[in-house]
């Protein structure tokens, strides 16, 4: 079970916190323009690496607000955590 | 009292307390600080049990959480516990405890027939014998659980209590043997916040048994020493009698206590087990070492022991488990056990598999008089109920064949030493790596995760003051990673021990009379019974990795997970696949490290506690009216109000047509509600919902779908414009709270610069629906407004006084009447309740529950999201492109419309159906079919969603979900009933009454 810091409120136990997924999947501008193939990686495809994953988070018995988490998928170590709208660090250290 | 076996004096045990318990009936008697196994030993009691398969008779192996053999069914009726290990059960006045896995008696087993079939049951047997044909393996199942059980749980519910702690510390030890003490104490002294846990109800580990010094004086009174000072520091937990059992991410440990278990009837207020969920800044693993069996033929013999544990029941308990021991060995350590038992008055013969033991092990085994075989194998064992006699032979060179002559001697007590393995199961757990070590022929620690440490033993190192010496120093490191960096003074200055373990010479397997490929009996795993023939077996039939071997011959598999059985196996491996054991590699160890009570996972969540019951205000009117009730979600909802002798149906019937001819009131406070506002508010609803919203007018009422971005229907409800910024938002009971997340999903990560707030507010009002012919009526009796169609028609919202209280009315239907939907602020919610049914006596008002709620739009034709529908239905499945805007360049869902499978011509559809005879009322989830056989498989094309017998029509209705449903309206289609019976039904339209919507209109 992780330790999550939170950025509002700081660490705390991993079940105050869901996973949503993959982040930094941007919702097509204007669906209509897109042809099926895109739309379906948007809805259906999903990086799954072995390795520094980018996913959403959401402080559910908390503040309530989603944020991204920077975590290695093989040690489980979360690297970083940032707000939504923050720009995706880089994948470097590890 | 008489204890055959015990020693005058020594031990731990407490001589002037003697205590009387009981085992398959017989009453015996041993002294507080027993162990069940110590207090059984001390009456030469060896046979404890049968094994799992062949059912061999089995005794008492080792002395800790590691046993294998001896687990008896303690106690009984509802506080009954299977499984339990005689090694760790703590002896108490009126105990009874017995045999388990053998009828009618340990002594005289049925089963052990399995034992001459054991040719015939070799590993894999199961699988391929019971399992053809499939539709057999219920017979057989029903007769292998029977022969091969483990203890039995307790028929009626446990009445134990067990509580659960959350705790947060610097520094956690687990183990607290010399290194763990050491460790407590440094981190201790340096100002950190310790824990210290230990499985033994005496903690120091096995040095309390043994003849080591610390710093200059008795390993035991160092440890005394070291556990007072421990006890009296303000910033030092210490728990005995509580075992580490899961090590998860981020140093996040779970911990079982046994707090009243070993204390005859308590009771006391205490729990009987207290489950500790820690987080530890840093945690230091101490856990010692198990002493590895030896895999020889007959090994599993009662009275045959580890010898280490043979050195626990000596020194610990002042029992002598037999007068003739053997001792058949591969390493010096043993002999230590071997010196102290000739102290003790036995008579001792050593085997050793080596050829060349060290001088000073001859000159030891010379002034002790401890006659020797070196070079030698025990090749068989021989005693019916528990080892009489042994065989050995002399070995050759490369200790492939034997030389000379088989010699048979007497023995009452077998030990065996086979080395030691570093306790690495919660480590590896952790994710910590291991490593195999050609020096001890183990696993060890290798690469730790962070803020770790392990020590001692439990990292593979035997020398005792270099260990106490590391120990201390991870103490203080440890202190210092948590900010407690206090100068202490080393406190570790000297330290030795006799007969130091270095390394075993380790064989796979002894050499036996029989080879040892084909049905021999060498164990490895004792309690499921496998051994180095399975192993064999395993390998020439292919299942060669590591993973294979283990779940096809279930070596490691059973209650103990395989704590003195997995290194044996993978070293046979090795043999048999020529390659180095590490190479071979080793199963996950997985939580938990003991079996754990599911009494002590669930703690208080049991009962009314499970579960948080969400009631409404209005819940003990309910409850005082007869209201049966349903959970729907956390909520807790009258389903229907049965009136004297009433059936459900009957009571359904009457509440039907009472809404549908007078009025009907319905607790509606369950719904689920947000309050949305900003001034982005109605760009945010067009976007949520798949209709328009900017165009509704303050006080309107528009009915919404809800889509996810697959197109498919997620939620619906009803939404009112309350001011130019403000809208009330209504969901079904079930989806409120995945609707407000989806509604922050959104505004949160995609849309961060819309101006709107989302506040669920479900629990603030109460709703009081009332419906039928005679609802404005009541209504008006109850407000001195005007609620005629004119000042409040269909779809309206009007906020006025109700009863006095300042209440939203908002003019919606969900049952095709004539309906209001009155919400109060909930704290006048059971005010106004009580007021509307003592003006509504008048009109007969009938409270309804939600099965008539659930007929009544049914007639209707009104969907339930998530009866109705499963994630799998696009509005235009539910014939509901009505509600779906061509206009709007963009709402949740849309783009997924015109997917291809989202838009084909065929897929389900929601239809009606009328049952031809006009009485079936079909199941829900019944599967419609084309073509009818007389037995399945039938192709099946839909599936019935709703179903139920209309009162106001005065026959069935249903709903479906029907391949291609919405072009075949006219047509028959067949519903197979589990009896046998096949149903007609023709496909219609899904509304059944009223369809021009005159009533709910007005
Ligand atoms: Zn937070």
């Amino acid at each position: 079970m992780f330790v999550i810091k939170c950025p509002y409120c700081g660490e705390r136990d991993q079940t105050e916190f869901s996973c949503h997924g993959e982040s930094h999947i941007a919702r097509p501008e204007n669906p209509n323009e897109v042809n099926d193939k895109e739309w379906g990686e948007y809805l259906f495809f999903r990086s799954n690496p072995k390795g520094m994953h980018y996913e959403r988070w959401t402080h559910d018995h908390g503040c309530r607000q989603w944020f991204n988490v920077k975590r290695h998928t093989v040690t489980d170590k979360i690297i970083q955590t940032y707000t939504m709208g923050e720009e995706k660090p880089e994948d470097n250290n590890v | 009292m008489f204890n055959r076996n015990r020693l005058i004096s020594g031990g731990s045990i407490n001589r002037n307390k003697p205590i009387n318990f009981k085992f398959n009936g017989q009453s015996l008697n041993g002294y507080e600080g027993d162990t069940l196994a110590s207090a059984l030993l001390a009456n030469d009691i060896h046979l404890i049990g049968r094994s799992f398969k062949y059912h061999r008779p089995r005794g008492i192996l080792t002395s800790g959480s590691e046993e294998p053999n001896a687990l008896v069914q303690l106690g009984k009726g509802s506080k009954t516990e299977p499984n339990a290990r005689a090694t760790e059960i703590e002896l108490y006045e009126g105990l009874e405890a017995s045999s388990q896995n053998c009828w009618p008696s340990v002594k005289y087993d049925i089963g052990a027939l399995n034992n001459l079939f054991s040719r015939i049951l070799p590993a894999g047997f199961y699988y391929k014998t019971f399992m053809w044909p499939p539709s057999a393996w219920m017979f057989y199942e029903y007769f292998i659980r029977r022969a091969a059980g483990l203890g039995e749980a307790p028929k009626e519910k446990n009445p134990d209590r067990y509580e659960q702690k959350f705790f947060y510390c610097d520094v956690m030890v687990v183990g607290a043997g010399a290194t763990g003490l050491a460790a407590a104490l440094a981190a201790a002294r340096s100002g950190a916040n310790v824990l210290i846990v230990d499985e033994k109800p005496e903690m120091g580990g096995y040095l309390i048994s043994s003849k080591a010094k610390i710093n200059n004086i008795d390993a035991k009174d160092w440890i005394k020493d070291t556990l007072t000072e421990l006890n009296s520091l303000s910033n030092v937990t210490v728990l005995n009698r509580t075992t580490a059992t899961g090590y998860y991410d981020y140093n996040y440990i779970t911990a079982l206590q046994k707090v009243t278990n070993h204390i005859e009837n308590s009771n006391s207020k205490l729990p009987r087990e207290r489950f500790w969920r820690i987080r530890s800044k840093q945690v230091i693993l101490a856990q010692g070492a198990f002493e590895r069996p030896l895999v020889f033929s007959g090994n599993d013999r009662p009275g045959i022991m580890m010898a280490s544990a043979g050195q626990v029941y000596m020194s610990q308990y002042g029992v002598l488990p037999g007068n003739s021991i053997t001792l058949f060995t591969n390493n010096d350590h043993a002999y230590t056990v071997a010196v102290d038992a000739i102290s003790k008055g036995a008579k001792v013969v050593v085997i050793d598999l080596r050829s060349n033991v060290s001088s000073e092990i001859t000159k030891l085994c010379e002034k002790n008089k401890i006659e020797t075989y070196n070079s030698h194998a025990v090749i068989s064992t021989h005693g019916s109920q528990k080892v009489n006699s042994i065989t050995l032979q002399e070995l050759s060179e490369d200790k492939q064949s034997f030389v000379g002559e088989a010699i048979t001697i007497n023995t009452d007590l077998l030990l065996m030493s086979g080395g030691w393995n570093p306790a690495v199961q919660l480590f590896s757990q952790s994710r910590g790596k291991l490593r195999y070590d050609d020096q001890i022929s183990s696993f060890v620690p290798d690469v730790l995760v962070d803020n770790q440490y392990v020590i001692g033993t439990n990292n593979g190192d035997f020398n005792l003051k270099q260990n106490l010496i590391d120990s201390q120093n991870a103490g203080i490191s440890a202190a210092k990673e948590t900010g407690n960096k206090k100068d202490i003074d080393e406190f570790i200055s000297e330290a030795n021990e006799p007969n130091e373990f270095t390394t075993s010479d380790v064989v796979p397997y002894v050499l036996g009379s029989k080879p040892v490929t084909h049905g021999s009996k060498h164990f490895i795993d004792f309690q499921n019974d496998v051994t180095a023939s399975d192993i064999f077996l395993a390998q020439r039939e292919g299942y060669i990795s590591v993973e294979h071997t283990k779940r096809y011959t279930t070596t490691g598999m059973a209650t103990d997970q395989g704590k003195t059985s997995n290194v044996n196996a993978l070293a046979i491996m090795s043999h048999i696949q020529k390659k180095p054991v590490g190479e071979v590699g080793h199963t996950t160890f997985r939580p938990p490290y003991v079996p754990q009570t599911f009494g002590a996972i669930a703690g208080r969540n049991v009962d009314q506690y499970f579960d948080p019951q969400r009631l409404t205000a209005v819940h003990q009117w309910h409850k005082d009216n007869g209201a049966v009730f349903e959970d729907v979600g956390q909520w807790k909802r009258p389903y229907f109000y049965p009136k004297n002798t009433e059936t459900m149906k009957e009571a359904v019937n009457r509440e039907c047509l009472a809404a549908r001819k007078s009025v009907g009131i319905l607790d509606a406070s369950t719904l689920g509600k947000i309050d949305i506002q900003g001034p982005d508010a109605a760009k945010f609803l067009n976007l949520i919902y798949t209709n328009a919203w900017s165009k509704l007018e303050i006080g309107s009422c528009r009915y919404g779908l809800m889509c996810n971005e697959h197109g498919m229907v997620f939620d619906d409800g009803v939404t009112t414009r309350i001011g130019e910024n403000h809208y009330h938002m209504t969901t079904t009971t079930g989806g409120a709270a995945r609707v407000m997340s989806w509604l922050e999903e959104f505004l949160q990560t995609e849309w961060l610069d819309m101006k709107v707030y989302c506040t669920s507010v479900t629990e603030q009002w109460t709703v009081l629906s009332i419906c039928g012919p005679k609802s404005r009526d009541l209504l008006s009796s109850l407000t001195d407004e005007k609620i005629d169609n004119k000042s409040l028609p269909y779809m309206k919202m009007k906020s006025i006084k109700v009863c006095g209280v300042e209440a939203r009315v908002f003019r919606i239907s969900f049952t095709g009447e004539l309906s209001f939907e009155i919400n109060v602020p909930a704290r006048y919610g059971k005010y106004v309740w009580d007021k509307v049914i003592e003006a509504g006596k008048k009109y007969n008002i009938t409270p309804y529950g939600t099965e008539t709620m659930h007929v009544l739009r049914a007639e209707k034709g009104f969907i339930i999201v998530g009866q109705d529908t499963d994630g799998s239905a696009t509005p235009s499945d539910l014939n509901m492109d009505w509600i779906v805007s061509k206009k709007k360049e963009d709402f949740l869902g849309k783009r997924s419309f015109i997917r291809s499978d989202t838009a084909r011509e065929d897929r389900k559809h929601l239809v009606g159906l009328l049952i031809n005879d006009k009485k079936t009322v079909l199941p829900e989830g019944s599967h419609i079919v084309e073509e009818a056989s007389k037995k399945p498989p039938m192709k099946m094309s839909g599936h019935i969603t709703s179903s139920y017998f209309s009162p106001t029509l005065g026959y069935p209705i249903a709903m479906a979900m029907l391949k291609n449903g919405k072009n075949r309206h006219g047509e028959t289609v067949l519903i197979p009933l589990m009896d046998g019976k096949i149903i007609e039904a023709t496909i219609t339209d899904s509304v059944f009454y009223d369809k021009e919507g005159v009533r709910q209109n007005d």
